[in-house]
């Protein structure tokens, strides 16, 4: 173990680290929003939307991420169509590929939490509601929302964590983030232990600083019922 | 106790709190509630009975519109609300009618994300635009009257059965209800707890209120109700005062209900 290689990693890794960050958190956002659409779709009680949205979570689910990295970046370029296509400029850029891709996985995971959080929100407590006169928006805002976001926060935070480690795939269709980055490094100094010891030290890090900001976001919806959902 | 002989006497002088003409419900081919036409008078208390099965909750949860109900009419405070031949009470108007009533459920269905005071204050506060200040006065003085003062910041899962629904009980009272809805308020209870509810169930009776008690605790409909409704199989079997449905029953339907009860 040469330590001084291990330390003087730091600095040259750090530097990718912007990248890893913004694939996780752009990915993260806009996995997000279609985990919405895709649960919505699933609870909607339109029988055709439901089950295209259950296919899609199913195949996603399925399959590697990887596979899907790949799939989005070699194999749609492989396609005439695509390349014929006003969306080549996307798909030609590995880094568009990358978000497509990581975004497209979480939304399918994230979605499966959403609804299973709302699904958790007990029926007697919504019919209460319904029955003091509370209109639809009401219920959710005051009822169903807060009880969901708590049951399902902790699987979120699972999520999130699974995401900012599977970003390293992008290093794997060129780009060069954390992993990327330390793949050259360990090239270059002959000591792959050190250096992808350092990578891990830092993937480490930004986990326990997730989880702990998981945790402190959970301790506080627990305590207050909904965030700032006081009267 | 019979505070409402005016009204149940003398029909055409007073406007029912609320009735129901012809009410049906069907869920698939099965209907439940075959043409139910009753009314209920400011102050009365009636109590309804009958097996399970035989629709009385299923009526209950139709005043309503927690069930829609198949066909009928629904008059609120003389309002009415017709359903069927292509008429349907609109959201609003269902809304209406619920902000006006209360409702207490057999699990309770106590809100397990907030507090005993939210539970209480969170409805006249968003729902009916009540101020905070007012509404937590209000929400201590039923606590008060509950017996549950001391409950105050406590959640519902840390209360025992007879507690959740007193507080239930408390949380239909402070929208200031013209009519409560209790839908087997002690059958969830374990049977040393069924007291404590009942005791304020009755006193609420006292108090003049204007309530339908779907229920199975036979001495409470004797001792406190004005009038009791039996239910066989979707239809009123029977009705009247306590003393003479639950004494002697005319129905032979009803004379082998009470025996299966007692």
């Amino acid at each position: 173990m040469r330590w001084d290689v291990f330390f003087g990693s730091f600095p040259t890794l750090l530097s990718a680290l912007p990248v890893t960050l913004e694939l996780a958190v752009i990915s993260i956002t806009l996995g997000f929003l279609l985990a919405v659409l895709l649960a919505a779709a699933r609870l909607s009680g339109l029988r055709a939307l439901a089950a295209l949205a259950y296919a899609y979570v199913y195949v996603i689910r399925g399959t590697p991420l990887l596979a899907q990295v790949f799939f989005v970046y070699y194999g749609l370029g492989q396609l005439d169509a695509m390349r014929n296509s006003i969306l080549w400029p996307v798909f030609r850029e590995a880094y568009a590929c990358a978000l497509i891709a990581l975004s497209l996985n979480t939304a399918a995971y994230g979605s499966e939490i959403i609804r299973g959080g709302l699904l958790s929100v007990p029926r007697g407590q919504i019919e209460a509601a319904k029955a003091f006169g509370l209109s639809p928006t009401q219920r959710f805002r005051h009822v169903v929302f807060p009880q969901a976001l708590r049951a399902m926060l902790p699987a979120y935070g699972n999520e999130l964590i699974l995401m900012l480690k599977g970003t390293s795939l992008a290093s794997t269709i060129t780009i060069i983030e954390l992993t990327g980055q330390a793949r050259i490094l360990a090239s270059e100094t002959y000591a792959p232990i050190e250096v992808f010891l350092a990578a891990g030290a830092i993937y480490l890090g930004l986990n326990v600083v997730l989880s702990f900001g998981v945790r402190l976001l959970e301790g506080r919806v627990q305590r207050s019922g909904g965030f700032a959902m006081e009267g | 106790m019979n505070k409402t002989e005016l009204p149940a006497s003398q029909p055409g002088l007073a406007v029912p709190t609320i009735e129901s003409r012809d009410l049906r419900k069907s869920f698939g081919a099965v209907e439940v509630l075959k043409g139910v036409s009753f009314k209920a008078y400011e102050h009365q208390v009636i109590s309804i009975i009958g097996a399970s099965g035989s629709g009385k909750s299923t009526f209950l949860r139709c005043l309503n519109f927690l069930e829609a109900p198949s066909s009928g009419e629904i008059d609120f405070k003389g309002r009415s609300l017709e359903i069927g031949g292509g008429r349907a009470p609109t959201r609003i108007e269902i809304e209406g009618l619920r902000r006006r009533t209360g409702m207490v459920f057999q699990q309770f269905n106590l809100w397990s994300h907030w507090t005993v005071l939210e539970n209480i204050i969170k409805v006249p506060i968003h729902v009916h635009g009540v101020p905070r200040q007012q509404a937590v006065q209000r929400a201590m003085d039923l606590l008060a009257k509950v017996g549950l003062r001391e409950k105050v910041n406590a959640y519902p899962a840390s209360l025992s059965g007879g507690q959740q629904q007193r507080v239930a009980i408390a949380r239909a009272l402070a929208v200031e209800p013209e009519l409560l809805l209790f839908d087997e308020p002690t059958s969830a209870l374990d049977p040393e707890l069924v007291g404590e509810v009942l005791a304020v169930i009755r006193a609420l009776a006292k108090e003049g209120r204007t309530m339908l008690v779907v229920t199975h605790e036979m001495s409470f409909a004797r001792e406190v109700s004005d009038k009791v409704v039996f239910f066989h199989d979707g239809r009123i079997e029977e009705e009247g005062p306590p003393a003479e449905v639950l004494r002697q029953p005319r129905s032979p339907r009803l004379g082998a209900f009470l025996k299966s009860v007692r």
